[in-house]
Parts: C-alpha cells; sequence; structure tokens
C-alpha cells in the first residue's frame, strides 16, 4: 500500500477556529513531493487560509491538472472533494463543476507547464469567462515531474540544470491574467507565507476569477545559480508593492500609517482588504496602470509581487449565464422537465 | 432516339431544388415539403449542402411517397433548376420521361435541354422584376414564385399552402399577404401558360396521420431537455451545432424561472471540444446532468477526456452527429463512421456504450435516457446520430413522454447515509453488478469526499500504484460494461415470413431505407430476417440472431464495416460470416442499393437466383 495516512491524534491543545476545526481538520495525506520543494509551501499556505478563513472543508472542490503542482490537492484538505484531471485541462474541469453548483468554492492549482504550455488555451479562456474560483499557478519554470524540461515561463536566456539555454520568450502568467479580465491578480513566492496567506484568504472571498502566481522553486531541476525561477534568485529580486491585510466582517480598521500609504479595498462580502503601499504610485484598482508597471519591472529583472490587482465589483459566468440562484445539481424532475402536456403541444406544433 | 413517355405518378415521385447557397430557398422548398404533408402525402426531404454559406450549389430534394417509403430513392422525377452554374449537371440527372422546370426569361438553347424529358419553363426573373424593384424581394420571392408554379404543375391544394404561410408568418402578418401574391403570381401564370397538371400530381390521401415532421438534432436537443440536462458545453461544427442551438431554444421557452426570469441551465461555447468535454466533465462530477453535441472531429479531440470519464466514472453524455472524415473535405456529407473511434475512445483499455436512434422519436427518446443511463452506469453515453437524421426534417412517430418517470441519478450516497455511518468506498462493488457509489462534492464535512484521479488507487478511491488492486478495478469495470447490456435499449427484430437461413443486421439511419429494401427483395421471393442493433454493448439477442443464422449481412454507412468489427470483436465471431454491405459515398444509402447488394450476395451464394431489382 503506497496511501500515507496521516495519524489522525488531535491534540486537545491544539488552536482552534471559530467553526471548532483545528489545523489537522485542513490538512491531507504526507506529501511525496521532493523534501524542501517550493509546491509543499503553498499546501501549508491553503491550510491555513482555510483554517484562518473557518471554511468547512467539504465546502472547497480542488482541482488539478497534471504535475508535481497538480498533485498537491491531495496534501491538503483532505475531507474535500478533489479532482486529479488531465494535462493542462483543469480549467474547464473547474468551470463545468463550477456551473453544476454555485455553492461550493474552486480552488484550481495548477503549474507552470500546464497552464502555460499544454494548458495556455484553457487557463485564458477560464480567465475570460470569469469563472468564479481561486485559480494557484505553481511556478518553477519547468516541468518537475517529467524531469526539468523548461516550460513555457522560463525566461529568455536561463540556463537549465543540465546546461540547456531556453531562448523562447517567457509567459507572464499575470500580465496575461491581467489583459484578460481576471477580477483579483496576484503573485507572490512559495517562501513568504506572510505575503501569501493573506493573498489566498482574499482570493477565497473574492466573487469572481482570483489568479495567484506563486513562484515555487523546483529544488530538483531549477534551483541552481542561473535560474531566475530559484530560491536565491526571486528573494533578491522580490519587489513587494504592497502588504496585504485581510480583514473580515466590518471591523473598523486601525489607520496608523502616514496618509496616502494606505489603500482599502471593500469587497461584496463587507471583507476588507487593507493594502500597505510599498510602491506610493501603485493603485491596486488601476488595471493599466498594473500592466504597464509590471512591463517596467520585468525589463529590469525584477519580480513584482503582492496584489496587484483586484475590482471589488467583479461579475462571474453565472451572472452572465443568469442561472437561477439554486445550484443546477439540486434541481430535480420538477424543476427541469416539461412534462407530457407540454410534449403534446410540442408534437402539435410538428404537424 | 427512343421515344420514352412521360412518367405518369400519383402521389409517388422525387421532386429536387437545385439551388445557390444563401439565395433564401430553403424556406420555401421546406414550404412545399409541408404543403404534401398536409395533403396526407409522406414526404421524406434532404438537404444535400456544401460547407459554405453563400454561393456554392445547394440541392433540397423531397421523397414523395404515400407507400411511406422515407429512405433515399435515388434518381430524380422532378428538377427545379434553379442554380445555372450546375444546370447541366441538374438536367443529366433527371430519369426519363422525367420534367425539368427552369427560369426560362432567359430560355435555353435546345442543346442543352433533353430530348426524352418534359421542359416547362417558367420567366421567373421576368415576373419578378415585373412586380419587384427592390433586389432583394426580387431574389427572396423568386422562391416563392416557383413554388406557386409547382401548386399549379403538381395540382397541390392551394389552400394548405395559403394556411401554412399563413402560421409561418404570424405574428408578422404583414408578410403574409405578399408571400401569398408572390405564391398567386406563379401560380396563375403557370395556369395560363402551361398545359395542367404534369404527369406528376398529388392527391390527397390519409397516409401521414398522427406522425410529426421534425429533425433529429432538434429532437435530440428537447431529449436533453426532457432528460434533465442542465449543463451544455459545445463547440460549433456542422452537422452538430443545430442540436446546441435547439438546445438553447427550447431552454428559453420550457427552462426559465417564471418568478425570477433567471435559467435552470447553462451553456457554454466553449474554446474547442477539448473544454467542452472538460466541461461535461466537471459537471457530471459535480452532480449536474450534462452533454455535449460534436461530430468525428470533435471526438478525436475528446479521446484523452473520455477516457479519463471512463476509469473515473464519470456520467457525460456525448451526441455525436455523424459526418463523413476527415475535418476537411465533406463535412457535410453523412456517413456512420465514428463507431469505432466512439467504442473504444482514448488510450488504455477503454469501451463505451453507444445507442443508435434510428430517427428523430428515438434521437428523443434515446437523448433522455442516455441521461439515466450515465448516471446508473456511472461512464460516458455516446448518442450516435449522423448528419442524414440529424440535419433533415422526417416524417416520425410523436414524441412521447411519461409523467410517472423519475429520473433515475444512480447510486449516489447523500449525507444521510454517511451520517448514519454506511460504509463509502467510492470503487467498492457492493452490489455486484460493477458499479459503485458515488458522493457529490459538498456532501458532508468529514465523511464521503473523496480525491478523483483515473486509475492508481484501491477500492476505497487512496492512492495506490499496485497491480493487484488495478486489476481488480479493470475486472469491475468489464462487469460493469456487461451490467450495461441488460439496460440498453434492445435490438428490434423483424422475422421474414417464413424461416429463413440468411439474417441482416443494420442500424441507424439505414432503418428506412433498410425497411423499404425488405419489400424490394421479398417481392423477388427472398426470405432474410432482420436486426436493428439499438446499442453497443451488444445484447445477447444480438448473439443469438447471429447464432440461428447461416448467412448474415451487416448493413452499413462507411467503408470499414465498423459494427462487423465490433461484432466479430466483442462477441468472438468468425468475419467470414459475417458479409459486408456498404455504402460510403457521403449519400444516404437507398432501398435499390441494399437491395441490389445483398441481392448479387444471394446470386453469389447459390441461394435461390435473383434478378436485380431497380436500375
Ligand atoms: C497529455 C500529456 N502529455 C504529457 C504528460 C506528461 N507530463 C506530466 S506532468 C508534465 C509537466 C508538468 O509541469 P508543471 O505543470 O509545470 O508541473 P510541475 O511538475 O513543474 O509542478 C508533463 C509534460 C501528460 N501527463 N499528459
Ligand atoms: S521535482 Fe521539483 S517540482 Fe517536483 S516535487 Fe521535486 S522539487 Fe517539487
Ligand atoms: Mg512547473
Amino acid at each position: 500500500m503506497t496511501y500515507l495516512a496521516k495519524p489522525k491524534f488531535h491534540h486537545p491543545s491544539l488552536p482552534k477556529n471559530a467553526l471548532g476545526y483545528t489545523h489537522r481538520d485542513y490538512e491531507g495525506s504526507i506529501s511525496t513531493l521532493c523534501a524542501g520543494c517550493g509546491h509543499d509551501s503553498i499546501s501549508a499556505a491553503i491550510i491555513e487560509a482555510c483554517f484562518e478563513l473557518a471554511i468547512e472543508p467539504h465546502r472547497v472542490a480542488k482541482l488539478s491538472g497534471i504535475g508535481c503542482s497538480s498533485k498537491t490537492p491531495t496534501y491538503f484538505l483532505g475531507h474535500s472533494h478533489g479532482f486529479n484531471s488531465v494535462h493542462g485541462r483543469m480549467p474547464s474541469v473547474l468551470t463545468g463543476a463550477n456551473l453544476a453548483n454555485r455553492e461550493l468554492i474552486y480552488l484550481g492549482v495548477s503549474g507552470d507547464g500546464d497552464s502555460a504550455s499544454i494548458g495556455f488555451g484553457q487557463f485564458a479562456h477560464a480567465i475570460r469567462r470569469g469563472v468564479d474560483m481561486v485559480y494557484v499557478v505553481e511556478n518553477n519554470g519547468v516541468y518537475g515531474l517529467t524531469k526539468g524540461q523548461f516550460s513555457a515561463t522560463a525566461d529568455r536566456g536561463t540556463k537549465s540544470k543540465r546546461g540547456v539555454m531556453n531562448n523562447d520568450s517567457p509567459i507572464d502568467m499575470v500580465g496575461i491574467a491581467l489583459q484578460l479580465g481576471a477580477t483579483f491578480v496576484a503573485r507572490s513566492f512559495s517562501g513568504d507565507k506572510a505575503q501569501l496567506v493573506p493573498l489566498i484568504k482574499a482570493a477565497i472571498s473574492h466573487r469572481g476569477a482570483a489568479f495567484i502566481d506563486v513562484l515555487s522553486p523546483c529544488i530538483a531541476f531549477n534551483n541552481h545559480a542561473g535560474s531566475t525561477k530559484s530560491f536565491d534568485y526571486v528573494r533578491e529580486h522580490n519587489q513587494a508593492v504592497n502588504k496585504l491585510d485581510y480583514l473580515l466582517g466590518r471591523a473598523p480598521i486601525a489607520v496608523d500609517y502616514a496618509p496616502g500609504t494606505l489603500q482599502v479595498v471593500e469587497q461584496h462580502d463587507g471583507s476588507k482588504l487593507v493594502l500597505r503601499k510599498l510602491k506610493d504610485e501603485y493603485d491596486v484598482s488601476d488595471r493599466v496602470a498594473a500592466m504597464n508597471f509590471l512591463a517596467r519591472h520585468a525589463a529590469k529583472g525584477q519580480v513584482v509581487t503582492g496584489l496587484l490587482y483586484v475590482d471589488n465589483e467583479p461579475e462571474d459566468l453565472h451572472l452572465h449565464l443568469a442561472t437561477v440562484d439554486r445550484s443546477l445539481n439540486s434541481l430535480g424532475d420538477a424543476d427541469l422537465c416539461p412534462g407530457a402536456a407540454t410534449l403534446e403541444k410540442i408534437n402539435a406544433s410538428l404537424r | 432516339m427512343s421515344v420514352i413517355s412521360p412518367i405518369r405518378r400519383v402521389n409517388d415521385f422525387v421532386v429536387r431544388f437545385a439551388n445557390v447557397n444563401g439565395s433564401g430557398s430553403a424556406s420555401a422548398n421546406e414550404l412545399f415539403a409541408r404543403a404534401v404533408l398536409r395533403m396526407g402525402v409522406p414526404v421524406a426531404p434532404r438537404n444535400i449542402f456544401p460547407s459554405n454559406i453563400q454561393g456554392l450549389p445547394t440541392w433540397y430534394e423531397v421523397r414523395v411517397s404515400q407507400a411511406g417509403h422515407l429512405g433515399a430513392r435515388g434518381g430524380v422525377d422532378l428538377m427545379v433548376a434553379m442554380n445555372p452554374q450546375t444546370f447541366d449537371k441538374d438536367v443529366a440527372s433527371i430519369e426519363p420521361g422525367g420534367y425539368l422546370l427552369y427560369d426560362s426569361t432567359r430560355p435555353m438553347p435546345a442543346s442543352r435541354l433533353r430530348h426524352d424529358i418534359t421542359t416547362v419553363g417558367v420567366p421567373l426573373t421576368a415576373i419578378c422584376n415585373a412586380e419587384y424593384s427592390d433586389p432583394r424581394q426580387r431574389q427572396l420571392f423568386k422562391n416563392i414564385v416557383y413554388v406557386g408554379a409547382l401548386s399549379a404543375l403538381l395540382d397541390m391544394d392551394m389552400a394548405e399552402i395559403e394556411r401554412l404561410i399563413g402560421e409561418q408568418f404570424k405574428g408578422k402578418d404583414k408578410l403574409i399577404q405578399p408571400n401569398v401574391h408572390a405564391l398567386q403570381l406563379g401560380r396563375s401564370w403557370v395556369l395560363e401558360n402551361v398545359s395542367c397538371p404534369i404527369g406528376l400530381t398529388l392527391a390527397r390521401a390519409d397516409a401521414v396521420g398522427e406522425r410529426i415532421f421534425l429533425e433529429g438534432n432538434a429532437a435530440a436537443a428537447l431529449g436533453a431537455v426532457y432528460g434533465g440536462a442542465t449543463v451544455c458545453a459545445w463547440y460549433p461544427i456542422t452537422p452538430s451545432s443545430s442540436v446546441a442551438e435547439a438546445f438553447t431554444r427550447y431552454c428559453a421557452r420550457h427552462r426559465i424561472d417564471p418568478e425570477t426570469g433567471l435559467h435552470k441551465y447553462a451553456i457554454v461555447q466553449a474554446e474547442d471540444e477539448l473544454a467542452s468535454i472538460g466541461m461535461v466533465i466537471g459537471a457530471a462530477w459535480n452532480g449536474a446532468r450534462a452533454f455535449t453535441a460534436t461530430s468525428g472531429p470533435g471526438i478525436s479531440l475528446m479521446q484523452e477526456f473520455i477516457g479519463l470519464a471512463y476509469f473515473a466514472e464519470i456520467p457525460a453524455v456525448i451526441i455525436d452527429v455523424q459526418r463523413a472524415g476527415p475535418s476537411t473535405g465533406m463535412p457535410t456529407r453523412t456517413q456512420q463512421c465514428d463507431l469505432l473511434s466512439c467504442a473504444y475512445a482514448s488510450h488504455g483499455d477503454t469501451k463505451h456504450v453507444m445507442v443508435f436512434p434510428e430517427n428523430p422519436t428515438e434521437s428523443f427518446a434515446f437523448a433522455a435516457d442516455a441521461f439515466d443511463l450515465a448516471d446508473r452506469l456511472q461512464t460516458p453515453i455516446f448518442v450516435m446520430l449522423d448528419l442524414e437524421i440529424g440535419m433533415n426534417h422526417h416524417l416520425c412517430a410523436p414524441l412521447a413522454w411519461d409523467d410517472s418517470r423519475r429520473y433515475d441519478r444512480g447510486k449516489v450516497m447523500t449525507a444521510e447515509e454517511l451520517e448514519a455511518g454506511r460504509d463509502f468506498g467510492r470503487y467498492l462493488d457492493v452490489d455486484g453488478d460493477g458499479i459503485p457509489y458515488r458522493t457529490y462534492p459538498g456532501t458532508h464535512p468529514t465523511k464521503g469526499g473523496f480525491f478523483t484521479r483515473g486509475t492508481s488507487r484501491d477500492r476505497y478511491a487512496r492512492y495506490t500504484e499496485e497491480g493487484a488492486p488495478y486489476v481488480d478495478n479493470m475486472q469491475r469495470l468489464l462487469k460493469k460494461f456487461e451490467t450495461a447490456k441488460a439496460v440498453l435499449p434492445r435490438p428490434v427484430r423483424r422475422d421474414a415470413q417464413r424461416p429463413a437461413k440468411a439474417g441482416i443486421i443494420y442500424y441507424g439511419s439505414t432503418a428506412p431505407a433498410m425497411d423499404e429494401a425488405i419489400g424490394m427483395i421479398e417481392a423477388e421471393g427472398q426470405h432474410l430476417d432482420m436486426l436493428r442493433v439499438r446499442a453497443f454493448p451488444f445484447h445477447q439477442d444480438v448473439e443469438d440472431f447471429i447464432a440461428r443464422h447461416q448467412t448474415l449481412f451487416v448493413v452499413e454507412q462507411n467503408r470499414d464495416g465498423q459494427m462487423r468489427t465490433l461484432l466479430v470483436n466483442e462477441c468472438g465471431i468468425d468475419p467470414a460470416r459475417l458479409i459486408p454491405i456498404l455504402h460510403y459515398d457521403g449519400t444516404p444509402i437507398t432501398a435499390r442499393f441494399i437491395a441490389n447488394a445483398i441481392g448479387a450476395h444471394l446470386d453469389d451464394l447459390k441461394v435461390t437466383p435473383i434478378r436485380k431489382i431497380g436500375a
């Protein structure tokens, strides 16, 4: 048996959240990824975010494609339904799942190969449609699972561990997400839990297409000198534009920052995104400025992180399709079948 | 030159309209077909069209048959030649003794006409130019004018045509009078200038009965509405697009919440077929009834996902409206050519359930049933239409629904059952039928959650890459396939009047031609039993039928005998026992073809000789 069960031992002193759940209730089975893989830190951040938000674990559906990153949904939220689909096609499966039941939280987990290479089209179209989801790309610039070939996010001029040069232009997932109308766009680093956890919380509470590109170094194949996706490189070139505090409910904000350095975005559910600006000119509600800012900094080799854009009046696919409030999967015969009398009328109209 | 007398027939002939694509002729042609129906005479119309929107030739053929033969017949008795580009070929295709109706505004030289047919020239353009100044009106009304001309030539009931126009423009009443006027223009010109009627005539009959006139694609879409589909994801492709379009139309009429105006359905035009099947799988995994409609090229793109749905045991309904392959070439021609690519779709050991409706009535019923079957069997179900069924109007039995029927959502474990401590193993065969229980996401806070993946898991959905659980699971899937046989539509047998040593196996859109062909074969003194296969995997009846006959013909519309291959493969039949009768030029199979092909074989087999039938 290769199944690794975690001992279900609940220490009485483990902290509980508002629903009475402990961290353990949000964990999954033990990770089989390489020790030190960035992806494991992201799983930990997801567990932390769900714990802090006091989400009922089974109200989350986890979906992924194929890759080391796409394996991670087994390692968190063990009580949730998960779907390890096919390579690059998680977005369509998630879209369909979301159509069936709008009441769950949809967490899509993918890799840079999964979303920028084979699944680039599906990624783009799910974002375009405004599917209400949290879409996390665990971005390491390589295909970890198939042993280190370049993915489409690898920067031009970087060398693989085996010394192969990448001459192709990189795809910037964040830039694409902004261009295609994602209503929540962020970038973070698996090594910066303090930044990542509030971003995931904010993304979960966002009612639209939320995209987070998380740089997540591959210890095995892309953590060497000359890689722009290594721990050292990302740490040295990280330019955070803001620091996010996520506030639940309608608690007043204690303002103790200099005027103009704080930006507060109130979301539909009343939650507040309190952003301490680290770059004076940065405005998270300005999509075009965000794209411009990113392009300028990318040209300097810098990795811009933080909450990059948020629309506090997002629209989503269900709104566009004008679907009923009840989940479609809860509708039965009485709601769906027009019945024999109607069919008789249809027959009559066809004579 | 032989003297051929003009064909004289009542309620039994073929009219073909040769038009230019995009000239607005479709609705006029359909008006003609419907008017014949309203006179109580069965018709079988067919579109023959290229994959262009404007400018290329298109034909509409109406077979009039009081005897009720609804398959294609072959040959044309009256050609309405409205396309100068194809004029010569169209004239050449008329049966000797047949008739030609053409626009004689510029009369054709005798060299381009034929002596063995009757030519009726009506100056359609001149009539329209004299009457209308707007070029668009001239073009559109020209179509109605020739219907008016036909009404006189064939002695049709004018009142029926006028009534149909009234129904067609109900709500846009201003259009009724001008259309009726155009009709009269053509009719009176012909009555004044041509001796009417010609040898082909229509006489009121009572041979239509309760039957309805409907396209298979619309019927399948309505079946999806009745079957409870709430999610439809699709990518446009001829000849399947009109399934999703009809589903959209029917949903707008029957699935809108009257209080809120909100939709009890979601339809997404996906970016490609990979995405459409992915959405269907995601929705079905999450407990909604979901389907896609596509054609062969789409099936090709969906292969990987279909395999996942098979292994992960996810209900999914795929309506495949088959057309000739490949993606370019003959996309608007009919064939039954996707059987193998659907039956064994994807990598790894996979087998899939297919149903084969014969006409729109069964397209409706099978599409609705497919959602029950998918939920019951937790696997993809292919509803195999083809262009012939899907994109043509067919005269068929009325659609039926039993209000006491309830959706069979299959084995779904509820929160209450989980709470009560019922053992849940996603891939555990508790009932011995190979079908396990599933749970919908979000059912219970701590029980019944599982991680869906293709294989590499045990009966409780726990990850494992060991061989024994893999084999165990694969064997269970086979058992489930076996279970399917009993719940799928049974084959339909029609025995000859006396004991027969030979049998015919056929399916789908071949049915009407087969029904007619067996009459021709019997008229020659041959007796064969027939079996119409309606589902794959095959019911035991199919194997029994094969075992009971010495000689077997498998009639289908593809080059490679795909149904025959499935019979050989799945039932272990000696290939030599199954004689393929194959029609695959893109036109629908005809009774003449079948009768001749089977007749030739019976000759060869030295069963009582049979002479060639028809031409
Ligand atoms: C259709 C298909 N092609 C190829 C593969 C092989 N494959 C598995 S994972 C993978 C790349 C994964 O890369 P990424 O998404 O970046 O994930 P990582 O392992 O780096 O986290 C590939 C090419 C596959 N599973 N399916
Ligand atoms: S190969 Fe790379 S991405 Fe995969 S688990 Fe190891 S470190 Fe992580
Ligand atoms: Mg990667």
